[in-house]
């Protein structure tokens, strides 16, 4: 009973729902980035990447490890989009048939960065004071280790393939959502309507659930898209640089490492897979700063 | 004062120990056996030892030690500047690193040098335009360059200055002529975070009533910009220093690979793919004690470059947000 006087009082006090509530906001909200030519653009292409990672037989009908020695080493023409390899396989096939191990990467990169940032940051905002203190110390900590050097370090224990890459990156990029989460944490606590939670009744946990965690969301998901596009770039490297799934597998990073050897003769190989990727990582950070700039 | 300082050092060394455990846990707690991690980077299969030789191997790698004889071992060698024996060269860790550490740091500085002269200018530019097309154009190019893999960015310039135009070598260490597409392709990125920061600086600090108070005395804008709002402008981005010394560091790994540099970075791809844990740690320690003392120097100066900034009232100053692929 309290608890739901408290959640009246919530609505009530949020400027942002008036006259017609969240619903209508989202949807002007859709109208306005429905107009950005770029953003639209940039949607499209990120949404096709996935599609084709799940359905690539949509986008082509050739075979990803089929060799022809006769088509070795074609430039890209319209048979083949990218051209194809020094064994005559697409190579726009492989691109599109490589896109689900690095999409999964990403996923499970992506999920490790949010529960373990969220948990953490939510802890330390919350709770602050020494528990704040000994978390934040932590992050200053991960931090300190440049990146890339702390995901090798991963993989050197681990081992190689995709999911040790994933996890890699996961962990490496946590600090940044544990930083966000607090920072936003420590913003919504400090909020009206959050006192007004406390004073209808409601419990600590239910204000940190229902009121807290729903608030401080927006910025978190903006930056998960920012990172899904660091991930990209991070597990493409990590894969180009020998650590990824072993070959036949056509992860992008290893496609456009192989093609590297040839780069006299067919430019192709690595410069069009690396311009798909570049793409796919500049449409998710244009994305992620046009909601950055609407959520302002 | 004199406190507060002390206390940064205490608080620099006791991150950068904690640096070192973390990194000294991942390598040698995870569940892989290092045994077998090391033996295959000596190009032994275990099974054809016998157990006696196997004890022997133990113990010539110290692996039959407990775990904290092992972590005191590394630590007390670290601090007299012993990262013991390579796994795979059977040469002490600190003789690869003094050998190659040369060309990673040439690498290093000419790329920070590079990208504070390109990132500045580029800031400059975007605020100073007044075109609003080339404006909203120069503040979207940093997003645009940060986005860009430095691996493609690296192809993408062998494959056109090197193959097409043939003006720089592809590959190498020798000479001036071999640093420069290395230097370019770091710089891309840590130009492109540096002139992001830089551009926000900017437009908070030109829109400051001093800024109105220095127009309205009758000054050009290219004055007001120059002499008013660049120097405060740059400060912010002073505290990102260490994030881009960090950046050139990681951005030498891919950097040095594609473009067969010897240096550190490379020397890390190399030891992550032979699994040689002693090098993998050492090289982690040293960049992550760039990256602590960069930003010790940055923040016990910083005060004397803003006199704003007061040492007693503790850090006053927020660190902008960077979110980077490396």
């Amino acid at each position: 009973m309290s608890t739901a006087v408290a959640d009246v009082i919530v609505e009530d006090a949020l400027p942002a729902d008036e006259p017609g509530g969240r619903r209508a906001n989202l949807a002007a909200n859709l109208v306005q980035l429905a107009r950005k030519p770029v953003f639209l653009l940039a949607s499209l292409y990120v949404l096709f990447v996935i599609v084709s990672a799940f359905w690539p037989k949509l986008f082509t009908a050739q075979d990803p490890y089929e060799t022809h020695p006769e088509l070795a080493a074609q430039g890209p023409g319209a048979a083949h989009l990218f051209g194809t390899d020094i064994y005559g396989r697409d190579l726009w096939t492989r691109v599109l048939y490589g896109s689900p191990l690095t999409i999964k990467a990403t996923l499970i990169a992506l999920v490790i960065a949010l529960v373990a940032g969220l948990g953490l940051g939510i802890v330390s905002g919350f709770f602050g004071g020494v528990v704040d203190a000994v978390l934040m110390r932590g992050i200053d900590v991960l931090l300190a280790i440049p990146g890339l050097l702390l995901a090798l370090s991963i993989v050197t224990a681990l081992g190689y393939g995709t999911v040790p890459v994933a996890v890699a990156v996961g962990v490496a990029i946590v600090p940044g959502f544990a930083r966000t989460t607090r920072a936003e944490v420590l913003r919504v606590k400090t909020l009206p309507y959050v006192e007004a939670a406390r004073a209808g009744g409601a419990s600590w946990g239910r204000v940190l659930l229902r009121h807290i965690l729903p608030n401080s969301w927006g910025p978190v998901a903006v930056l998960a898209v920012l990172d899904a596009g660091v991930a990209i770039i991070a597990i493409a490297s990590l894969s180009f640089l020998g650590f990824g799934a072993a070959p036949p597998a056509a992860e992008w990073g290893t496609l456009i490492a192989d093609g590297r050897n040839y780069l006299v003769t067919a430019w192709w190989l690595s410069l069009l897979p690396g311009l798909y990727v570049a793409l796919l990582v500049l449409g998710l950070n244009h994305i992620s700063k046009t909601l950055q700039e609407l959520t302002r | 004062m004199t406190r507060y300082i002390v206390g940064r050092i205490v608080q620099a060394v006791a991150v950068l120990w904690a640096a070192f455990t973390l990194t000294f846990a991942i390598l040698y707690l995870l569940p892989s056996d290092p045994m077998e991690l090391q033996l295959a980077a000596a190009g032994v299969q275990e099974d054809s030892l016998t157990p006696d030789q196997l004890a022997a191997m133990k113990q010539r790698f110290g692996l039959d030690q407990s775990i904290w004889a092992q972590y005191w071992h590394h630590l007390t060698g670290v601090l007299h500047g012993d990262f013991g024996t390579s796994l795979s060269q059977q040469v002490p860790v600190s003789d690869l690193l003094t050998a190659r550490i040369g060309g990673t740091l040439t690498l290093s500085v000419s790329a920070a040098l590079l990208s504070l002269v390109a990132g500045a200018t580029l800031a400059y530019l975007a605020t100073f335009a007044r075109w609003n097309p080339l404006r909203v154009f120069l503040t979207r190019l940093p997003a645009l360059g940060a986005s860009f893999p430095q691996f493609f960015v690296a192809l993408f310039l062998i494959q056109f200055f090197s193959f097409q135009l043939g003006w720089f070598p592809a590959t190498g260490n020798e000479g001036a002529q071999s640093l420069v597409m290395p230097v370019v392709t770091i710089s891309v990125l840590t130009s492109s975070v540096l002139a992001q920061v830089l551009i926000k600086s900017f437009d908070e600090t030109l829109s400051q009533p001093y800024i109105a108070t220095a127009r309205a005395k009758g000054l050009s804008r290219s004055a007001v910009h120059l002499k008013h709002a660049f120097r405060n402008a740059a400060l912010p981005a002073m505290t990102i220093l260490g994030v881009l010394v960090g950046l050139t560091v990681t951005s030498s790994i891919v950097v040095e690979t594609v473009f067969t540099r010897e240096g550190v970075g490379k020397l890390a791809q190399e030891s992550v793919l032979s699994q040689d844990v002693p090098v993998v740690l050492a090289v982690v320690t040293v960049a992550a004690a760039m990256f602590v003392l960069v930003n010790l120097v940055v923040d016990l100066l910083y005060p004397l470059l803003d006199p704003r900034i007061s040492h007693t009232r503790g850090r006053v100053r927020p660190a902008p947000e960077v979110v980077t692929a490396t």
